[in-house]
């Protein structure tokens, strides 16, 4: 039998009642408020003949885009634009994400190293690099690759066919041809015959006590499988390598000096954070479980991947997924060394326009998306990882 | 070696924690099977010196000889040491991210290189032997104090040590459970086992010990059979602790 | 086999045959203790035997400190020109503030940091601090505004400079935070509407960058008014770091909030505490206590982003940088005035982080348990 309803009384006295006020009176307020915003903006737009609607993004753009994965020239839609905008955020947050969480995991440990020259390193670059606001690090480095490097006709040759100059870094880089496809069905076929390696190795360790080794054997079958596909293929060997000329380098791969500014930028502050965070989940393993391990015979080896390294990626992965999170919303101060990103475009569009609403909308809207996706994978994660408790 | 010698054998150890002196001359000679009891105030360096015996902490003076082997910072002597010797901590340290058997298994299959049934098989008979098989499943965190501290007895125990250590196992446990703890350690100890352990519960000692040893200030003060520990104690400094804790 | 002792002497304290404290152990632990260790310890003092001498070469001995374009120029790379900051640090530190009056925002960002250097320290947190408080701000606007008292009035526009940026900082977090708890508060509340509206503010806030919310702030909140009524730029955009700052609070505080033990809620509730006087006398100081590391954080942050502002032509610190170097003659010694700027904020920043160690340690002494 159910608990019996009680009935719901008209009375300041009542709790619900009380409940249900408050909460008729916030959103009356919010929704008088935004009707007040929105018929504010209707007239201002009426009176400045503004239009507005999303239709314009089928018009020519009208504007170059000076870096980008993809053709684009001024005839194009504005949507097209906005998709090389978004091309360029993903481009330059994706490479920065992985450089920054290798050189953040390597300071984030040797803060923790014995010696006291690394410590001291290490920190220091934690502290110089997350007290100085990203906005002036990106100018200095802006600054120091366009003004201090050599013009194009004097690059740097720092290795052969690598150029470094005021233009950018330029790169030897394979010429595509159809026989590229086997390189990358061959390393396809060598990652699940090191997966089956994986298999193999933990089934012999289960069944006779000896494990053999997994992380090399695996590394090299990937490389072994590559290595076929491209022999398979004819062995492509064409790379179109970068030719100095009296006036200027042609050729080769190319990336612009902008890219490299908000990349390093980037990287280099983020990998600071990421520094901190990998400490501290190194660090909130407690004390004990070394000496149980101790206790145990592990090998340091086997301390740190079966009890050190599980219990110290969970603490690690929320707050890193975080700062990579905030790694591609700081992508955005790209607009202020001349990147192409999202926010660039936008304001390209919205200064040629007048369009500012669609314009914000869209970029908030593309930022929104990236946001939520990650928070549902890190919720994904927190649920599957957690230590159950009672 | 003969059977007869010591398992144990400390001889003029000294240990120092920068300038403080925190183990004095020690001289102790444990023989196979002898179950002990070591008891003092805190700060007197009895945890110090069970944790020496695995080299968890590392002695500056004097010769300390487990089962025959030296301790010094030879990694190869250190290893084996440590498969034969288990320990048992006051805040349990289970590792929480694996499940009970998997706390169990992990030392046999990685250290021991012992295959994965057999690994599973003896360590649901050791979970039998401390009454716990039916939480083989469960992770440590969602059990209760006293079982924790069950699990690592026989988390410790799946290597066959010839030597167990406690340091003071029960200090964590509601009172409640020390019962349950004290229980699986009084059958270990009939079960021929050596035993070396840190602790404040005087019953477990008049009950299971071969000899208690009262440690303070870095020294072993006095050292005698339960009987006579209790009813005799000769020195004066005994006689003030045993007043304080066995008032109630 | 029991051993018994006759007669106990005690073993007076003697010293360890081999030091563990004193310089020379402290060398052979940290730097030297195996041969990964030592092999670490030579590369890293050799590069810095290397690099430093030359480090101190081109900022100490050869550097320039005279504001003397021709002498910067002839040093070139092997000295610093320090006689960039020596000619432009009124531009950079005041922005486009008119020349003869920029004693008035150095008078009103002295009082500011005056006050805020009494606010770290505990015996001064009474009542009377926030009329304090209250009373500076509206010092702090009249000097900078004028108009009164005889002082020549000076436009929002022309405000720039370190002013600002402590302005934008400290009335940003100054109204956010009280905004962050109301906020926190709602999103823990059991009123679904109140809850969902507060969640949308912050998840919409934390989505975006700071650089949307300043465009935003921009260009449509002039659409947002009645027409013909404009506002400031200057406050457009302080609304928008304030809103941007307090959705990122509200998760801090909310965080803190999570950690009061339901305990606490109880025990107010059994003794007939109201909601408000629970949450304002007993669960906010525990709350807020737990986080004030991070609470710290985002005041370091909030301070930082301040310099984005320069993207809608606003010239604080950073801005008015670029502002200053826009003249072609010093363009090639940049890099000496940002890093003049750089240091002025590393200063600041890295006094707030170890300002916050300390009230982390000093404030949870208290509820420290054995």
């Amino acid at each position: 039998m159910e608990a019996p309803s009680k009935p719901f009384r008209w009375s300041w006295r009542s709790a619900k009642f009380r409940a249900l006020v408050y909460q008729i009176a916030a959103v009356l307020l919010v929704v008088a408020a935004g009707w007040y915003l929105v018929h504010n903006t209707l007239a201002n737009m009426r009176v400045r003949g503004i239009q507005s609607g999303y239709d314009f993004l089928r018009q020519p753009a009208g504007f170059a885009i000076s870096e980008s994965l993809f053709e684009f020239d001024s005839s194009e839609t504005y949507f097209r634009a906005f998709l090389i905008g978004l091309s360029n955020t993903l481009r330059v947050a994706i490479v920065g994400i992985v450089l920054a969480t290798l050189l953040g995991a390597l300071i984030g440990i040797g803060r923790l190293s014995r010696n006291f020259l690394i410590r001291s390193l290490c920190g220091a670059y934690v502290e110089t690099f997350r007290n100085v606001p990203l906005l002036l690090q990106l100018f200095m480095w802006y600054f120091i690759l366009t003004e201090l490097l050599p013009p194009i006709d004097e690059a740097l040759q720092p290795i052969p066919h690598v150029f470094f100059s005021k233009n950018g870094l330029q790169y030897p880089i394979p010429v595509w041809a159809l026989d590229h496809v086997w390189v990358a069905a061959g390393a396809l076929v060598g990652c699940v015959g090191a997966w089956a390696w994986r298999r193999f190795a933990r089934h012999r360790r289960e069944a006779s006590g000896s494990a053999p080794p997994v992380v090399l054997p695996a590394l090299a079958i990937v490389l072994a499988g590559g290595f076929v596909g491209w022999l398979a293929g004819g062995a492509p060997s064409a790379l179109d390598f970068p030719e100095k000329t009296e006036i200027t380098v042609v050729g080769g791969g190319a990336v612009t000096p902008e890219f490299l500014t908000v990349l390093v930028g980037l990287t280099l502050y983020t990998a600071s954070y990421i520094a901190e965070i990998v400490r501290g989940g190194i660090q909130a393993v407690a004390h004990g479980q070394h000496e149980a391990a101790a206790a145990l015979g592990l090998a340091r080896s086997q301390e740190v991947r079966l009890v050190l390294l599980p219990q110290a990626l969970r603490v690690i992965i929320p707050p890193i997924t975080s700062q990579y999170l905030n790694l591609t919303k700081n992508s955005s101060l790209a607009v202020a060394v001349g990147y192409p990103d999202i926010v660039s475009i936008s304001t390209t569009t919205l200064n040629q326009t007048g369009r500012a609403i669609e314009a914000i909308s869209i970029v908030m809207l593309c930022y929104l998306t990236m946001s939520l996706l990650t928070a549902t994978i890190m919720n994904w994660y927190n649920r599957r990882a957690a230590i159950r408790e009672r | 070696m003969q059977a007869t010698d010591p398992i144990i054998a400390f001889s003029r150890v000294n240990k120092w924690y920068g300038h403080f002196h925190v183990l004095r001359d020690i001289d102790l000679d444990v023989a196979r099977g002898e179950r002990i009891v070591i008891c003092g105030p805190s700060g007197s360096g009895k945890s110090t010196l069970i944790r020496c015996i695995n080299r968890l902490e590392e002695h500056q003076q004097g010769v300390l000889k487990v089962d025959g082997v030296e301790l010094s910072d030879d990694l190869k002597a250190i290893e084996a040491i440590r498969r034969q010797v288990g320990m048992v901590f006051q805040q349990f340290n289970l590792f929480p991210h694996l499940t009970v058997l998997e706390n169990l298994t992990l030392a046999p299959m990685w250290v021991g290189k012992v295959p994965k049934k057999e690994a599973d098989e003896r360590a649901m008979q050791q979970l039998a032997r401390v009454r716990i098989a039916e939480q083989a499943a469960k992770y440590p965190l969602q059990l209760s104090g006293g079982q924790q501290q069950r699990v690592a007895i026989a988390r410790a125990l799946c290597l066959t040590p010839k030597i167990m250590l406690f340091d003071e196992p029960t200090s964590a446990l509601d009172p409640e459970m020390i019962k349950e703890v004290l229980d699986v350690m009084i059958e270990l100890a009939n079960q021929g086992i050596t035993m070396l352990c840190v602790t404040h519960e005087m019953g477990f000692a008049r009950s299971v010990a071969d000899r208690v040893i009262f440690m303070d200030q870095g020294q072993i003060v006095e050292q005698n059979t339960p009987a006579e520990f209790f009813s005799h104690p000769k020195s004066e400094r005994t006689k003030d602790f045993l007043s304080k804790i066995l008032a109630h | 086999m029991s051993t018994i002792t006759h007669g106990y002497q005690l073993i007076p304290p003697r010293a360890p045959p081999v030091a563990t404290e004193g310089v020379l152990p402290w060398l052979r632990r940290n730097l030297f203790s195996d041969w990964k260790n030592a092999l670490g310890t030579l590369v890293i003092a050799a590069l810095l035997a290397v690099f430093v001498p030359r480090l101190f070469d081109w900022a100490v001995v050869n550097a320039v400190a005279r504001p003397d374009n021709a002498a910067c120029r002839a040093i070139g790379h092997a000295g610093a020109c320090w006689g960039v900051v020596a000619e432009k640090y009124r531009l950079i530190l005041f922005g486009r503030y008119p020349y003869a009056e920029q004693w008035r925002p150095l008078l009103a960002t002295t009082l500011m940091i005056v006050l805020l250097a009494a606010s770290c320290y505990r015996p001064f947190w009474k009542q009377w601090l926030i009329a304090l408080w209250v009373v500076v701000a509206a010092a702090f606007f009249v000097l900078m505004r004028g108009g009164v008292l005889g002082l020549t009035p000076v436009e929002t526009a022309r405000w720039g400079g370190f002013p600002l940026t402590m302005m934008l900082s400290t009335i940003g977090l100054g109204t956010a935070f009280p905004l962050s708890i109301l906020v926190a508060l709602g999103r823990r509340s059991r009123m679904p509407g109140i809850r969902t509206l507060c969640v949308l503010y912050v998840e919409l806030i934390r989505g975006v960058p700071l650089i949307s919310v300043l465009f935003m702030a921009s260009f449509m909140f002039p659409l947002f008014m009645p027409a013909g009524m404009t506002i400031d730029v200057l406050l457009r955009v302080q609304v928008g770091i304030t809103l941007f700052s307090a959705a990122y609070l509200a998760e801090v505080v909310r965080g803190g909030l999570q950690a009061v033990p339901r305990g606490q809620v109880e025990a107010a509730a059994s003794l007939g505490l109201t909601y408000w006087q629970t949450t304002r006398k007993i669960v906010l100081p525990q709350a807020l206590r737990i986080v004030v590391p991070a609470i710290m954080n985002t005041f370091i942050g909030t301070f930082k982003d301040t310099s984005l502002v320069t993207i809608v032509s606003l010239y604080d610190l950073t801005g008015a940088l670029q502002l200053a170097l826009g003249d072609s003659d010093w363009r090639k010694f940049f890099l000496e005035g940002q890093l003049f700027v750089a240091a002025i904020y590393f200063v600041c920043c890295f006094a707030m982080s170890r300002y916050s160690r300390w009230v982390e340690r000093h404030l949870n002494t208290g509820a420290r348990r054995n």
